[in-house]
């Protein structure tokens, strides 16, 4: 390249136009990097999810009859968990509404809700596998009915966990400033969890005895 | 046209006030302790300049030395060269296989190597092209340089950043040492079932694939989402959507294509270890599954995998052309729009790799239609380029001349792709040396040949010297005729009725000189590699010093030093056109205040890059690398017995509450 | 257009050929012809692209301009010539593509749209050698052959595929394109040959160990060859008439060769491997891999993991002096 001596070896000097000291140091929603590191994740689970139920289908249409020799799964424990699970979207939101108003007193109280309320969750769940009447190892049919339960199950899981931990965590010292947006954005989490359900309910408890 | 904004336009009020936006963090009516003030104790850069504040950065951006320093950085320059490095390192690994084989390949029944190990060769040949090397090193670039880029001090969510290097290692030394061990998998790069099932693959050879698929795929998902976070979240102020780097925008769009396609073999493969190890029949047809499930799933990742391999490419190229032409890039919105483009068709292809499967016609004919069509916007691409070039005024220097390599193979190779594309054809030639020609020639002249002319190109920028003009050539003269020597006499050898991923064939069959012309070009292109390896060292130990900006180049990476200053910039950069230093010649515009003390970053808006937060970027942790360990013991113990992913989850858990378990700050003592 | 690719078939034949037994550009069956055609017409129109565009780049790098220029500044009026150019470009390749996809797509529909075919085969794929059932309404005349499939000249053949386990491909290029046997699934496939002679086909989807040597031989003869051909196969075989051969039958059929062997007209009923009724008139044994001779078939059964290692086949224990009459027996089973 024809060698350019304002661009050789110095470093360009540098002209300050605009000063940082007065912007906030962090903020909530779509201003947060944190929040596109979770949608980045949400969006990522939600296709594994929309690939499972897009096996499921593949293999209903593969087969043609459906559920294979199986009744379909029980409604009794599957739908009180949708009932649980779309009921605590109340006091998710209060935990979202509280944390960004950085309320500390309320948002312990509702991360400790939160926990209970996902315990409780995974008890029902443990219930809701012991009556799908198949097997992962009987057929595709169990297979795949196992396989999106379970991945569900996982993200209540490891939801679970967050809350857990984080309910633990603002009752230290460190429950202050940026943890508020950490709890806004665990909201954000259990609203997934939330969201995802419902297609999965219909799918594993209704379609097989609309079919 | 752009016109080049001069200092007065940045001086003038309307334009600072668009800079910023002004607003509070906390919630209106709410006393938030985001916007408590900076204490006054805090050193920060509008009191220091100079060599001291540049010092003073360094300590507080640096990374510790010694062992645990090492393993707890999290700036993004050195997880980026861990990543090109081992990266490159399996290029080797995966160019020796294929040496071996085209060693046994030169000669009917030849009985060099039997086929067991030929088909633990070309699987390993394969899989680490495709996944330990052809994705990664798209990430890694990314990686090291898109924070410099967009002109911030380090990618976002730097601790997964390092998290995701650390398991992408594990997951490769997992493959190879199994290699080593002889029980490397043997089912082909796509595995596809029955035969990757437990019926026809008995033993773990077959698991060793599909879990290093969990390793690869999980630290791909999580580079994406950070290289994304980094362009929307992290960019310097004024700068907008429009003036987002070429590169930047084909790293963006690339991380897109793998938040959505990673998902799909990471199910396929999971799914096939669920079948091996538990006893499901996803793909058992005795039982209600499919074998063409597989398939479906693997190749739905499987297609824009390969886009996801040439999408970093373009950017390289982008990039180069456009400083060679010492011109902007012609067609910037047009360039923008066909890589958005092909991100999007490149999900609507993936049929064309199962046309001989037996699908109804019509089903497949809308996908000839698509795999057709997405020549369109590749086109679009090469058109601009060509353009710029034309208007430009070129320097013919060795990136250049592997840019021309790239122009001369890969689109040889996007042609016999459309012949691919047409059902009818592609009966004839799927599953020969035909196809095998075909995608060398994408693969390696869409992202090889760019690599390379990367390397040269941004060599200096990570190491402060220039690589040697004179080896680059011999280089590229090796690499080119080499190249094509070995991969042009497959597109002949396939229609003469050569299928692949076979270990021999018969001295009749006529395809004896072919295949040795093919296996001597081989040696010839792995020779071309030596040399470049020689180059990089001898370059690395002695080239010629350089500068910041040694190629005159416009993007903000060429205003950092030479290798850079671990905190990047001593203070962010403000943005005023596509192309910051041809822009600013005489000074360089910049955002002051942020601390010298701690690690801060700008945090601006998405589309007009308004400043909004300065937000601390995490320190150096171990946690990442115990997770990654963790992590470890978690996927290769489920390899062996399903309730591993119960014991093994519990170290897991451990060290994320580690990894997230805030460190004691300042204002904890309020 | 049908001189034209013969032509263009010799230009290329310094490389190597694309003369063969197995060539896609060898053809002798319609759908290869049609195929071959099309592939010619594809080839001519890509590589014109391809070159064009190589043109315009070479150009590009060697236009001289002016040296002093500031890179951001951009003539309006080049940057409308450049848009005018590349639109061009872009609607000649619309075009193109459009037109490739439009011609791919009525081949498809006339190669591909209906199957029929007066005799029916039921190919089956297996590790690492080919079942072929030749059907028929009496249930008589239906027998079993393995690797090598006969066929009367200028008749469209219909062939089912399917895989008792992993997936393979059925591929003879120079009748026809290939069609996976998927287990599970069945699929179809014609073949017409229009001239008589001997055709290659080679399994074309990795099926594992042996995936290389999973060859078959695809033989056009005219009508009454193919009829007395069949009336043979149909046979049971016919007793030895020497007492070598005699020898021979009786040690293959106290041997474990039965477990998985047929020989139809003897004890032997084993289903498992290829029907061995008929072993002598095949040109190769080990499905494509040995040609049939005395030599070879005694070579096989004494090591038939040197032949083609991983195998299904057990290597058997036999005496020195059993092997020859052995290999006698079976190479005159005609």
């Amino acid at each position: 390249m024809r060698p350019d001596p304002r661009s050789s070896n110095i470093l360009l000097p540098h002209r300050a136009v605009l000063n940082a000291r007065h912007m906030p140091s962090y903020a909530y929603g779509s201003r947060s990097p944190i929040w596109w590191g979770t949608v980045g994740f949400a969006v990522a689970e939600g296709m594994g999810f929309a690939l499972a139920v897009g096996m499921y289908f593949y293999l209903v249409f593969v087969n043609g009859n459906w559920p294979l020799s199986s009744p379909p799964p029980d409604l009794l424990w599957s739908s009180l968990f949708t009932l649980v699970l779309l009921v605590s979207i109340w006091p998710n939101q209060r935990a979202k509404r509280d944390g960004e108003h950085e309320d500390l007193v309320r948002t312990r109280r509702n991360l400790v809700i939160m926990s209970l309320i996902g315990i409780a969750l995974l008890v029902i769940r443990v219930f809701e596998f012991g009556t799908l009447h198949v097997r992962w190892d009987q057929n595709a049919y169990g297979s795949v009915v196992w396989l999106l339960l379970g991945l569900h199950t996982l993200h209540l899981l490891t939801d679970l966990g967050d809350t857990i931990v984080l309910a633990v965590l603002m009752f230290t010292r460190h429950g202050h400033g940026k943890r508020f947006s950490d709890v806004s954005d665990n909201a954000f989490y259990w609203y997934f969890v939330i969201a995802t359900w419902p297609p999965l309910y219909i799918i594993l408890y209704w379609f097989p005895r609309w079919w | 046209m752009t016109r080049a904004i001069t200092s007065h336009d940045l001086d003038a009020v309307p334009e600072i006030t668009r800079l910023v936006t002004g607003e509070r963090g906390g919630l209106p009516g709410v006393e938030s302790e985001a916007d408590s003030p900076p204490s006054p104790d805090e050193l920060r850069d509008d009191q220091v300049d100079g060599p001291e504040l540049t010092a003073r950065l360094a300590r507080t951006w640096g990374t510790e030395k010694g062992i645990i320093g090492a393993l707890s950085t999290v700036d993004h320059k050195v997880i980026g060269r861990r990543f090109i490095a081992t990266a490159i390192i399996f290029l080797f690994l995966g160019g020796l296989s294929a040496v071996v084989m085209r060693m046994q390949l030169a000669l009917p029944e030849n009985s060099l190597i039997g086929p067991d190990l030929y088909n633990q060769l070309f699987t390993m040949h394969g899989t680490t092209m495709m996944f330990l090397f052809g994705v990664p090193i798209g990430e890694a670039f990314a990686v090291y340089l898109v924070p410099l880029m967009v002109g911030t001090r380090n990618i976002a969510f730097p601790r997964l950043n390092a998290f995701s290097y650390y398991v992408y290692l594990f997951g490769g030394l997992m493959i190879w040492i199994a290699f080593m061990l002889n029980i490397g998998p043997d089912v082909g790069w796509f595995a596809y079932v029955p035969l990757s099932g437990p019926e026809f693959s008995p033993g773990k050879r077959a698991d060793f694939w599909a879990q290093m698929i969990t390793f690869t795929e999980v630290s791909g998902i999580a580079v994406a989402v950070s290289i994304i976070t980094t362009v929307f979240k992290l960019r310097a102020p004024g700068m907008t959507l429009d003036r987002i780097p070429l590169f930047v925008w084909a790293e963006l769009v690339n991380a897109f294509a793998i938040i959505f396609a990673l998902p799909a073999v990471v199910t396929a493969s999971a799914t096939l270890m669920m079948d091996r190890l538990v006893g499901t029949h996803f793909y058992n047809p005795a039982e209600g599954g499919d074998a063409l499930l597989f398939q479906h799933l693997f190749w739905f990742f499987g297609h824009p995998e390969v886009y996801i391999i040439f999408l970093p490419a373009t950017g390289w190229v982008s990039a180069i052309v456009v400083t060679f032409s010492r011109r902007q890039a012609f067609g910037y919105i047009a360039l923008v729009l066909s890589l958005i483009a092909v991100g999007f068709l490149s999900f609507g292809l993936w049929v064309h790799h199962m046309f001989t499967t037996g699908l109804p016609q019509l089903g497949a004919s809308f996908f000839t239609a698509s795999s057709m069509l997405i020549a369109i916007p590749n086109g679009i691409q090469i058109f601009c380029w060509i353009a710029t070039l034309w208007d430009g005024r070129p320097v013919i220097r060795t990136p250049l001349l592997f840019i021309f390599g790239f122009f001369f193979i890969f689109v040889a190779g996007g042609l016999s792709g459309i012949m691919l594309a047409s059902v009818p054809l592609d009966t004839q030639v799927h599953d020969t040396f035909f196809v095998v020609a075909h995608f060398h020639y994408v693969l390696i002249g869409g992202n090889v040949f760019p690599l390379m002319a990367a390397v040269y190109y941004w060599f200096p920028k990570f190491t402060g010297r220039m690589m040697s003009e004179r080896l680059g050539r011999w280089h590229f003269g090796l690499a080119f005729i080499g190249f094509n020597a070995t991969f042009f006499p497959m597109h002949i050898t396939g229609l003469m009725g050569m299928p692949r991923r076979v270990y021999t064939y018969l001295p009749e069959m006529g395809w004896g000189t072919l295949n040795l012309v093919t296996s001597i070009g081989a040696a010839l292109f792995f020779a071309s590699f030596v040399l470049f390896l020689y180059n990089i060292v001898a370059s690395a130990r002695r080239g010629p010093l350089a500068g910041p900006n040694p190629w005159d180049a416009g993007t903000l990476e060429w205003a950092a030093a030479s290798p850079p200053m671990p905190q990047n910039f001593d203070r962010i950069p403000v943005v005023t056109n596509r192309e910051p230093l041809w822009a600013n010649r005489s000074s360089l515009p910049v955002v002051a205040g942020l601390s010298v003390e701690n690690r801060e970053q700008i945090v601006p808006t998405i589309t007009h890059g308004r400043a909004d937060l300065r937000e601390t970027s995490p320190e150096p942790s171990i946690w990442p690398f115990m997770a990654a360990i963790a992590a470890t013991i978690l996927f290769v113990g489920s390899m062996f017995t399903p309730w591993a992913l119960v014991w093994g989850s519990v170290p897991l858990a451990v060290t994320l509450i580690g990894w997230f378990w805030p460190k004691p700050s300042t204002e904890d003592e309020k | 257009m049908r001189r034209i690719g013969p032509f263009l078939s010799f230009a290329v034949l310094p490389l190597g050929g694309c003369q063969g037994w197995q060539s896609a550009l060898d053809t002798h069956g319609p759908s290869a012809h049609a195929l071959a055609e099309m592939f010619w017409i594809f080839v001519s129109i890509l590589a014109a692209v391809w070159v064009l565009t190589m043109i315009a780049l070479l150009l590009a790098l060697r236009r001289r301009r002016s040296v002093d220029a500031d890179p951001l500044e951009t003539d309006p009026r080049t940057e409308r010539r450049m848009t005018v150019t590349i639109s061009i470009a872009i609607a000649l390749t619309l075009v193109t593509v459009v037109s490739l996809t439009g011609l791919s797509y009525a081949a498809q529909k006339a190669l591909f749209a209906h199957k029929d075919g007066a005799l029916t085969l039921l190919v089956t794929g297996k590790q690492w050698w080919w079942k072929i059932t030749y059907e028929d309404p009496q249930p008589n005349r239906v027998f079993t052959t393995a690797n090598e499939i006969h066929i009367p000249v200028g008749e469209p053949v219909l062939v089912t595929l399917e895989s008792s386990d992993v997936i393979h491909s059925f591929w003879v290029p120079s009748l026809t394109g290939k069609m996976d046997a998927i287990t599970g699934r069945r699929n179809q496939i014609q073949l017409q040959a229009d001239r008589p002679g001997t055709y290659r086909g080679q399994c074309a989807e990795f099926c594992g160990l042996q995936h290389a040597h999973m060859g078959l031989l695809v033989i056009a003869e005219p009508k009454e060859d193919f009829e007395r051909w069949r009336a043979r196969q149909v046979s049971s075989a016919m007793p030895p008439n020497d007492p070598e051969r005699q020898r021979g039958m009786e040690i293959f059929l106290t041997k474990p060769c039965i477990m998985c062997h047929q020989i139809r007209g003897t004890d032997a009923g084993g289903k498992v491997a290829p029907d061995l009724t008929h072993v002598g008139s095949r040109r190769y044994i080990g499905a494509g891999t040995l040609e049939t001779t005395r030599g070879n078939i005694a070579a096989w059964i004494i090591d038939p993991h040197g032949v083609k290692p991983g195998v299904n086949m057990p290597t058997i224990p036999l005496d020195p002096d059993e092997i020859q009459p052995l290999a006698d027996y079976l190479e005159g089973l005609k």
